[in-house]
């Protein structure tokens, strides 16, 4: 006799925002192949899909699912706004990503909307099964965005580049995860979390192994050195767009599952990976701000940026308590603002068949487009962290709980390295306002690049200005867990 | 008070600013005008203050206190004493002074500029007005981004240079007070408000630290001997109105930080780390001094003086004493007024001769008499002469030292002579000898230009000659802040008691 259990309908209502948003992008593939003359609607269709699943998601009430595998809590929801944030914004600057730069924009669509239901699922996974299925379709779709102009050598360099790293870091991390699974016989975080401290294993070589091998494969995915080596070679190769994309959405997919491992399913290791992470933190800030001092290329330049605000990110994990998982929390939201500014403000740059990525690109911007360079220059005075922006906020609170920890010594560093960071974010705000221009330059807005630039503005400033209303969000979304 | 005063003072010149920005660029004449009349209205909008404010308490008054971050606890509150009253009047009066005097002088992003000056004065306003320590940090780095631009989109040909070195500096030191705020955040019962974290018992090696946290920010600001690198090449570079400011107000905001945070709240640190102070002050006055009499840069030699002059005004509070506090305050403002004036004189003639070499100048008493009276008026004020401000705040301070360490008060009077010394020959270089080629010809003042000098050279005058207008504001709250400091306040009462109650029968 067979058992079987008895399946409802209502045991998927937690993932409906996945299903629909899995619906949604079928339906891309297939407005492409079969409509080719309404491929204008497809960004539309893209954009109304994840404000659908947005609205959703804020809505629903903290459940989990299939057993936990799969839990929908204020963690993941927080994780889930940033990632659909990150994915409608540079939805709205496609278009004129696309008029510019030309090409095939089909299947970007619909590849994003996939990339995006998997880091739906990472921010979601209460197992590590799901955590891997999370991670793999969140990453395939990238590797296939970041190659998508397949003639230019350089994108298809970059392509090549992440999907090998890539495959090489999921590797680590599945290794990870069966030396865990085999030492504690199951693969439910929680679980584990419980099995590790009733049978008292923290101090077991095995697991030790396992640890190491996971933060390997855990900060390979969100740049944090030293497995940092493919992300400016990928940043700078990937189209702009997708660039802008990865930086945010993937990263904070990725800090998602790092927090759920180490926060969640290790608190009994965390007198073995705090100091690691401390050190990888102050590695990170160094290596990123460091190298982004000598760049010539303002993409490459946003690259070690992206870097360097991993470092700052990962101290909230570095301090292992709520506060720090919140202050991550309000550091990558406020990081999807003004990296996504700083992004749209390097797309709106670019012109037809030209690259303008070069730092000299930025040249007398204030004088022939006020509100453009403005709107630069508060997106790199909160990227550098000076108050009143968001910026200054996120890293405030993020020191303020390493500190709180106990890591005052990796807090100097990271206000030191902040300061380095200054000079080159400094070096755009100069040439922009402080230089003649060589050439005249003809920037032109679509609708989605304004809405992109005001909404980004508006976060930036906001959460400068009044940040208590988010910031009591996420400490809530945190506590009702 | 149910109108809250403070708040339209930092407000205002904020949204007066953005205001600006509504006006199309071409309107350049409406854009000064609006900015003249926004700055105006903010000058106006002190009064109040002073009328109002009770000079008999210490207390804050004018007190505002709403809930900003509840989840890192950080309010937003304001409140005044008799200390930061008189910045806010000083800032006031140098915005519109600075704005007067860009009037011509600023010909390129016009609208930008006043946009930043105004923006500018309202985040100064606020770093006076803050009592919550992150609400005022966020000023205190606010300020620096218009002034970043000041300096680097309308200075002078090395602007870039200067502008970052600037920020860098200041930034880095900042950064390290930050630190400190948390660290004094997680000792001092988990609140920034800056009046619960004073009167606290915290052991002295916390002190220590903390001190030196905020030395970082404060010395760098001020700017003390060895971080005062910046100072001279940020005003020589920046344009008249941003050497005002720099010198009217933005290197106050040091010496401001010290008076407090670092004695209210780091008492014992703070008396421990006086003999320290006291030589780095003295180094100042005799180096910063020094150094003028090589310069051949007219700005450069005006910063210079300031380096020295601030000297003086650390070496008073470190005093520790009623007359060292008091006179340090008191040539907060003189300086500002005094440096202020000197850099709006020395950016009119720029104006007219377009150089900076003292070489160059020569007999400009007969070409440009007026302008020649008010320079003599302020050189003067800068030596110290009796009669105008500079020699009450000085003589205060002087007599504050020597009470306190006697050595410093005598080798800071040597300071005193230097600076006579490279002020008149200054002087006689620039505007006697015979008159030099290019020189002759120069537009006399025009009317804008004595309306900008005169209210300066009025208020050398009156505090020269009526201080105790100002020393009234600050006898109780100087009063009180010293007993903080010699443990007189809260925590004194409190260690006091047991060795009260051991002599009860």
């Amino acid at each position: 006799m067979i058992q079987t259990a008895a399946v409802t309908w209502t045991a998927l209502d937690p993932i409906l925002p996945e299903l629909l948003l899995i619906g949604i992008g079928v339906l891309l593939v297939g407005c492409d192949l079969f409509i080719p003359r309404q491929r204008q609607a497809l960004p539309w269709l893209t954009v109304v899909g994840c404000i659908a699943a947005l609205l959703m998601i804020l809505g629903a009430r903290p459940t989990s699912a299939f057993g936990g595998m799969f839990l929908a809590d204020g963690y993941a929801m927080v994780f889930k706004v940033i990632c659909l944030g990150a994915a409608i914004l540079t939805t709205l600057i496609s278009e004129q990503f696309w008029q510019t730069v030309g090409g095939r924009q089909g299947e970007y669509y619909s590849l994003l909307v996939f990339s995006l239901v998997g880091m739906l699922l990472m921010a979601s996974a209460g197992d590590l099964m799901v955590l891997y299925l999370g991670l793999e379709l969140m990453a395939l779709p990238v590797y296939a965005l970041v190659g998508l102009h397949k003639r230019d050598g350089r994108t298809s360099e970059a392509a090549i580049k992440y999907f090998l790293m890539g495959a090489f870091a999921s590797a680590l991390l599945l290794f990870g995860v069966s030396l865990l699974y085999g030492l504690t016989g199951t693969t439910d975080i929680g679980r584990i979390a419980e099995t590790v401290a009733t049978m008292k294993v923290a101090a077991n070589p095995a697991l030790l192994a396992a640890l190491g091998l996971l933060l390997a494969g855990l900060c390979f995915k969100v740049a944090v050195a030293p497995f940092h080596l493919w992300t400016p070679d990928v940043y700078e190769g990937a189209p702009t767009l997708v660039t802008a994309l990865m930086s945010i959405g993937p990263k904070a997919a990725g800090f998602a599952i790092f927090g759920r491992i180490v926060f969640y399913g290790l608190p009994e290791l965390q007198s073995h990976w705090g100091p690691i992470l401390a050190a990888l933190a102050l590695l990170t800030m160094a290596v990123g701000n460091i190298t982004a001092l000598c760049q010539q290329s303002l993409k490459r330049m946003l690259a070690y940026s992206s870097i360097a605000h991993a470092g700052y990110a990962l101290l909230g994990l570095v301090a292992g308590t709520e506060e720090g998982m919140a202050a991550t929390m309000a550091y990558l939201a406020v990081y999807l603002f003004m990296n996504l500014g700083a992004f749209a403000v390097l797309i709106l740059l670019a012109a037809p068949g030209e690259r303008r990525e070069s730092l000299d690109d930025c040249k007398g911007l204030a004088g022939k487009h006020p509100v453009v360079a403005a709107l630069m220059l508060v997106f790199l005075f909160s990227l550098t962290g000076i108050p009143p922006t968001g910026g200054f906020i996120g890293k405030f609170y993020l020191l303020k709980a390493a500190f709180a920890a106990g890591y005052p010594l990796t807090v100097v560093g990271a206000v030191l390295f902040s300061a380095i960071s200054a000079f080159f974010y400094l070096r755009v705000v100069r040439l922009m306002y402080m230089s003649e221009a060589d050439h005249s330059a003809c920037l032109n807005f679509s609708p989605g690049m304004r809405a992109v630039l005001g909404v980004c503005l508006a976060g930036v400033l906001g959460l400068g200005f009044f940040p208590g209303p988010v910031l009591g969000w996420i400490v809530a979304a945190l506590a009702g867990n | 008070m149910s109108m809250p005063l403070l708040s339209i003072l930092i407000f205002f010149p904020i949204l007066g600013g953005l205001s600006l920005l509504c006006v199309p660029r071409q309107q350049v004449a409406t854009i000064r005008t609006l900015a003249l009349l926004v700055s105006l209205i903010e000058l106006c909008l002190t009064l109040p203050l002073v009328l109002l404010f009770d000079k008999s308490t210490h207390v804050m008054q004018f007190v505002e206190q709403h809930a900003w971050i509840p989840a890192l606890r950080i309010n937003y509150s304001l409140g005044i004493d008799g200390i930061s009253i008189l910045f806010l009047l000083l800032t006031a009066l140098v915005i519109v002074v600075s704005v007067l005097v860009s009037w011509e002088a600023i010909t390129n992003k016009v609208q930008e500029f006043f946009v930043a000056v105004l923006l500018l004065e309202g985040a100064m306003m606020g770093v006076f007005c803050a009592t919550d320590f992150i609400l005022f940090y966020v000023f205190w780095e606010a300020m620096l981004i218009p002034m970043f631009l000041i300096i680097g989109i309308w200075g002078g040909p090395n602007r870039i240079y200067a502008t970052v070195k600037f920020f860098l500096y200041t930034l880095v030191g900042s950064l390290l007070m930050l630190v400190g705020i948390i660290l004094l955040y997680q000792h001092g019962g988990r609140t920034f408000d800056i009046l619960k974290l004073a009167g606290q018992a915290y052991p002295l090696k916390l002190q220590l630290i903390l001190f030196w946290a905020f030395f970082a920010a404060f010395a760098v600001k001020v700017p003390m001997w060895p971080v005062h690198t910046w100072l001279p090449d940020a005003h020589t570079e920046a344009p008249a109105a941003g050497s005002v400011i720099l010198a009217g107000v933005l290197i106050k905001m040091g010496a401001y930080g010290f008076l407090r945070f670092s004695l209210p709240i780091l008492p014992d640190a703070t008396q421990l780390m006086m003999q320290p102070m006291l030589v780095l002050s003295v180094i100042a006055i005799v180096y910063g001094a020094i150094i003028c009499l090589a310069q051949t840069d007219l700005k450069r030699l005006i910063a210079y003086s300031s380096v020295s002059h601030m000297g003086f005004v650390t070496l008073g509070l470190f005093a520790l004493n009623q007359q060292g506090l008091e006179g340090s305050i008191l040539q907060m403002i003189n300086h500002g007024l005094v440096t202020g004036a000197l850099f709006l004189a020395v950016g009119m003639i720029y104006e007219r001769t377009h150089t900076r070499e003292i070489a160059a100048y020569g007999g400009l008493a007969s070409t440009m008499p007026v302008f020649a009276g008010f320079f003599l008026l302020f050189t003067l004020a800068a030596v110290g002469l009796p009669g105008t401000n500079g020699f009450v705040g000085e003589f205060l301070i002087l007599l504050g030292g020597f009470e306190s360490r006697p050595w410093s008060a005598v080798i800071a009077a040597s300071g005193l002579i230097l600076g006579a010394w490279y002020m008149l020959w200054l002087y006689q270089r620039v505007f006697f000898n015979e008159v030099k080629e290019g020189m002759r010809g120069l537009p006399r003042l025009d009317l804008r230009e004595i309306a900008t000098l005169a209210p300066m050279a009025f208020l050398i005058l009156w505090i020269g000659l009526y201080p105790n207008a100002l020393l009234g504001f600050l006898h109780v709250s100087v009063g009180h802040l010293l007993d903080q400091v010699h443990g007189v306040g809260l925590a004194g009462t409190e260690t006091a008691l047991p060795s009260a109650l051991a002599r009860l029968p």
